[in-house]
């Protein structure tokens, strides 16, 4: 089975570090090193390093470029300057999302959009579907194979990045803007995008860079004092800070109405694909609602879970985690909109027992417990 | 490697016991906690609870699985751990001495011959 999964150039730095390998969208990654709980705790306090090299990465460059984005994704391209970066989705004609992407823009007419690893094939087969009818010049390439990415993130990211450009050169770059940094160590000198983004919730880059500097940059990295974190710990951070994963929270047949992404999606940019459909989901209203769920105890509720209330069923879980931050259990799952409102009690069945839970919105669960939410 | 210790009884499930008199006291093994990770719940039964030799008789969850507990012998529940219910972490950081699960009044002491020793558990954790 092994035979057929990608590895990262981290691959042996993993293995060094003992830590435990799973299969995930293709590619031989690290679960944890140690502790998925202790992983999470030191990004909320510190600064942890994600291999995050799985993600597809698709450098797009031509006259063309602009036109083909703004027709395939929802956010407004025009609007994003050089040297800046947004989130966005990448919608079907049924107004199904296809993927959430972040893109940057390297150029005027040069873009990086880094994709789910789950979904690189599938996106760049959608985008090169729409090049016979773009008359002008555009050419599509997956970078992922020859970079490396790597994710530094928590409250000490920017110290800790400072202290290896030996620079405070970092103050001034803002969240979603990119530079291109150079790290030094004996004879070599790597140069790295960087993106202030991060899927934890907290602060922190994103960098981009020739496979061959992997290993280098990963241990200055740790030299400097981040902790190594798997998958599990980057999980249950995501989940924490209420963002979706595409497969759980997001798929073809869930609208960005339904996923709060509303956000995202730019309906006076002009036509792109799936906007009537969105835009008449909007009219009427979603009929189920993502939504933060709290649970009152520990058992933890898992995708597929069924959601009650006064025992009728009205939802379904999409994720679920501990939270060390809460201590206790937390998820996300959709909800009938009737029920989709926050403070609402429900209850969760896990393994045939009913559990009870507090519907909030989803950037409540990244906030300390209130008092009120424990009685 | 994980810690065997000798003086213990081993069940395939990865329970262990340990025999003071009538009295078994039973956890999860250092191999289960740490194949399981880090630990967030645990489902115990009741005290007076009589269970059967193989049966379930709770769940330990971690972030990543779920597994169920099946009692390595007969008798009845005389006590359970709750102070670890809350600090479920414990169950990681010593599951054979503070991480213990239930305390269990044999009713079929000769149950433990159907048990592994040390040796034969280390077997077992390497075939798994």
């Amino acid at each position: 089975m092994n035979q057929t999964l990608c590895r990262t150039p981290l691959y042996e730095a993993h293995l060094k570090q003992g830590a435990r390998l799973i299969p995930f969208a293709g590619w031989e990654m690290p679960l944890s090193y140690k502790s998925i709980l202790e992983e999470a705790k030191s990004v909320r306090s510190h600064a942890g390093i994600f291999d995050i090299s799985h993600m597809g990465r698709l450098r797009i460059a031509g006259k063309g470029t602009v036109s083909i984005l703004q027709l395939l994704t929802t956010n407004d391209i025009e609007a994003l300057s050089v040297g800046k970066a947004h989130y966005s989705l990448l919608t079907n004609p049924q107004g199904g999302i296809k993927d959430d992407i972040i893109i940057y823009r390297t150029g005027e007419n040069e873009f990086l959009v880094v994709v789910n690893a789950s979904n690189t094939s599938k996106v760049i087969a959608w985008i090169e579907s729409f090049l016979p009818q773009t008359e002008e010049e555009l050419h599509i390439e997956n970078i992922t194979p020859y970079t490396a990415m790597v994710a530094l993130q928590g409250p000490k990211a920017q110290a800790v990045l400072e202290a290896v450009l030996g620079t405070p050169d970092l103050i001034g770059l803002e969240r979603f803007s990119h530079r291109t940094i150079t790290f030094k160590e004996d004879e070599t000198s790597a140069e790295l995008l960087c993106c202030r983004t991060g899927y934890t919730g907290e602060d922190g880059f994103e960098l981009i860079f020739s496979q061959e500097y992997a290993p280098l940059v990963w241990n200055v990295l740790l030299n400097a004092g981040a902790t190594p974190c798997g998958l599990g710990a980057r999980d249950t951070l995501r989940i924490e800070a209420g963002y979706p994963l595409y497969g759980h929270e997001i798929d073809e047949s869930i609208s960005p109405v339904e996923a709060g992404l509303m956000w995202a999606v730019k309906l006076d940019k002009g036509n792109f694909i799936g906007r009537d459909v969105i835009l008449e989901a909007k009219r009427l209203g979603p009929k189920r609602r993502l939504m933060g769920l709290l649970m009152h105890g520990r058992a933890l509720p898992r995708q597929g879970y069924t959601i009650y209330h006064e025992n009728r069923e009205v939802g379904v879980v999409t994720s679920g985690t501990f939270s060390p931050l809460r201590e206790a259990s937390i998820a996300m799952g959709f909800l009938n909109t009737e029920v989709a409102r926050p403070y609402t009690k429900v209850e969760i069945e896990i393994r045939g027992q009913r559990h009870e839970a507090t519907v909030v919105p989803k950037k409540e669960l990244l906030q300390k417990p209130h008092a009120e939410e424990k009685s | 490697m994980t810690l065997i210790p000798e003086n213990l009884k081993y069940s395939k499930t990865h329970e262990w016991v340990r025999v003071e008199n009538d009295v078994a006291v039973i956890g999860i093994t250092d191999h289960a906690q740490s194949e399981l990770g880090d630990v967030v719940y645990l489902s115990l039964p009741e005290v007076g609870r009589i269970l059967k030799y193989d049966e379930p008789f709770g769940e330990v969850e971690s972030v990543k699985a779920v597994s169920e507990l099946y009692s390595p012998l007969s008798g009845e529940v005389i006590e359970v751990n709750t102070t670890i219910i809350d600090s479920t972490e414990v169950v990681n950081e010593d599951p054979y001495g503070r991480g213990w699960l239930i305390k269990v009044r044999m009713s079929d002491p000769s149950e433990l011959d159907k048990l592994m020793d040390a040796d034969a558990y280390a077997k077992h954790c390497e075939g798994s």
